[in-house]
């Protein structure tokens, strides 16, 4: 599969409303959707029973698997922080877990899986801020931004949780401020030459 | 030359030196945390660059101790993750408890917080002599604290809240001389630990253990360390004896995975029965 637009991956931020917000952006997605997707949502109150990733796979095309430790990151599939651990991008592109402290009050933080994937990707990520009550992920999204990445934001005014995306467009130059439902189609248009590759050995295309 | 390249270069130098210098090898970490760490220490230590630290971590062993704590993520709890300790309690205490002597290692102990919860749940088992933990850890200030067993105060309620939900049969209070804003370990908690440093990295095996803790390092090794330390685990346990480990880190891949048994999945206890 060739990449000639350059993306390899994309990483997404989600904290309150996150339940309703990630199937709307998961769900248009076709299986054959080129990069993978990673994802912090701030800890789900139900914890650690893998509730949150069978409440995705229920609704999206896409295999959604909690993340663990020194995985390898593979293409078209959905990762999702677990509960109470950092998730880091290692530049071999290796999933890592990590306990330290709280970063902005949360673990998993957004700023630490951006940050960490804008240092494994550097110009080839695609950073998405989604509702949220905090300001985490706005440094994250600044240095994916730094990086020569795409930097995407819900927007505010159509977000459950504005404070989050609004912290992303303050804190730096965002490519597409967009409503949840636009999302999923500029993520197609953006790696529509990978889709269009690979859908020629794979032959099927939403 | 990239900006992140270039910060890659000076993280190898920094390392390099101080493996050279002082014997810590950093080299199979995982590299996305320590970055996040150097990053800090960077900060703490008022400095712009990486390299501008390595002059002084040479010739400064202070500086360097300082450097050693910040790299190594301590966080830790009483009772952390309650249900480990429960089953802690139900599958392998019982098991153990008929044994003439019993050797516990704590790998990674860290603050200590984790070595007094493991000191009252034998208390609360019978297990009062007879026993022996060794507790090591390569930082050694936080092994420091790990001795004192004086926490913050202001940990005690989620310490209490973790030592009820592993089954605690009194009440934590009990374990503890609280003074100002903080609490102190009972003296007789400490009777059978021996703190001590050691390197999981660099050194071997100290004994014949029967049953190894390790919970939340072995995450921030890559997958070469991690088997290094499996090995080692493996080559410390007496066979039925029991290993621990985090519950997001999975002894399934190693090659030492044969020789034990799974006890309890979720809570990562396995059994060495060859
Ligand atoms: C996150 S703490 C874990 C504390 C405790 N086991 C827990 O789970 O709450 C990790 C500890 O591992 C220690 N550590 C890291 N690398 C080590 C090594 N090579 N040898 C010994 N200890 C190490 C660090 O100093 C730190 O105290």
């Amino acid at each position: 599969m060739s990449k000639k637009n350059g993306y390899k991956a994309v990483v997404v931020g989600v904290s309150a409303g996150g339940m309703d917000a990630l199937p709307r952006i998961l769900k248009p997605l076709p299986k054959n959707f080129p990069l993978p997707i990673i994802i912090v949502q701030h800890t789900h109150p139900s914890g650690d029973d893998g509730f949150f990733v069978r409440y995705l796979n229920q609704r999206c095309k896409l295999e959604v698997i909690e993340a663990t430790e020194n995985q390898p990151i593979e293409d078209g599939k959905v990762y999702l922080a677990p509960a109470d651990r950092h998730l880091l991008i290692e530049q071999d592109r290796l999933l890592a877990l990590s306990t330290a402290s709280k970063v902005n009050h949360s673990r998993p933080s957004i700023d630490v899986l951006f940050e960490s994937a804008a240092d494994a990707y550097d110009s080839g990520l695609i950073g998405i801020i989604l509702t949220g009550a905090t300001s985490d992920g706005a440094k994250g999204m600044k240095k994916i931004d730094d990086c020569g990445g795409i930097t995407i934001a819900q927007n505010p005014e159509t977000a459950k949780a504005p404070a989050m995306p609004k912290a992303a467009i303050e804190a730096c130059e965002i490519d597409y401020v967009l409503p949840l439902e636009n999302i999923p189609e500029e993520l197609l248009k953006l790696t529509r030459k990978v889709i269009f590759t690979s859908s020629l050995n794979q032959g099927d295309i939403s | 030359m990239k900006r992140t390249d270039i910060e890659n270069l000076e993280t190898k130098l920094l390392l390099d030196a101080i493996y050279k210098r002082y014997g810590y090898d950093f080299s199979h970490y995982a590299t996305a945390s320590l970055k996040r760490r150097i990053e800090h220490f960077l900060n703490e230590s008022n400095h712009d660059k990486i390299t501008e630290t390595i002059p002084r971590l040479l010739y400064d062993e202070v500086f360097f101790e300082e450097l050693i704590q910040t790299l190594s993520i301590t966080v830790t709890e009483m009772f952390r993750d309650p249900f480990v300790y429960r089953a802690i309690r139900g599958k392998i205490i019982p098991t153990l408890k008929d044994l003439p002597f019993l050797k516990i290692w704590h790998a990674g102990c860290a603050t200590g917080e984790e070595v007094y919860s493991m000191a009252i749940l034998l208390k609360e088992a019978g297990i009062f002599k007879n026993f022996h933990i060794y507790a090591t850890d390569f930082n050694n200030h936080a092994l420091e604290r790990a001795r004192e067993g004086i926490y913050p105060l202001k940990n005690a309620r989620i310490s209490t809240v973790n030592y009820q939900k592993s089954d605690g049969e009194t009440s934590f209070s009990d374990y503890y001389q609280s003074k100002y804003d903080s609490v102190i370990m009972n003296r007789d908690l400490k009777k059978n630990i021996t703190f001590a440093n050691h390197n999981l990295v660099t050194d071997s095996v100290f004994g014949e253990m029967n049953f190894i803790i390790c919970r939340n390092v072995m995450i921030y090794f890559d997958k070469i360390l991690q088997e290094r330390v499996f090995h080692l685990f493996n080559d410390s346990l007496s066979i039925g004896g029991f290993l621990c480990i985090g519950s997001k880190e999975s002894l399934q891949f190693s090659e030492v995975y044969d020789n034990f048994e799974e006890v309890a999945r979720k809570e990562r206890i396995y059994r060495k029965i060859r």
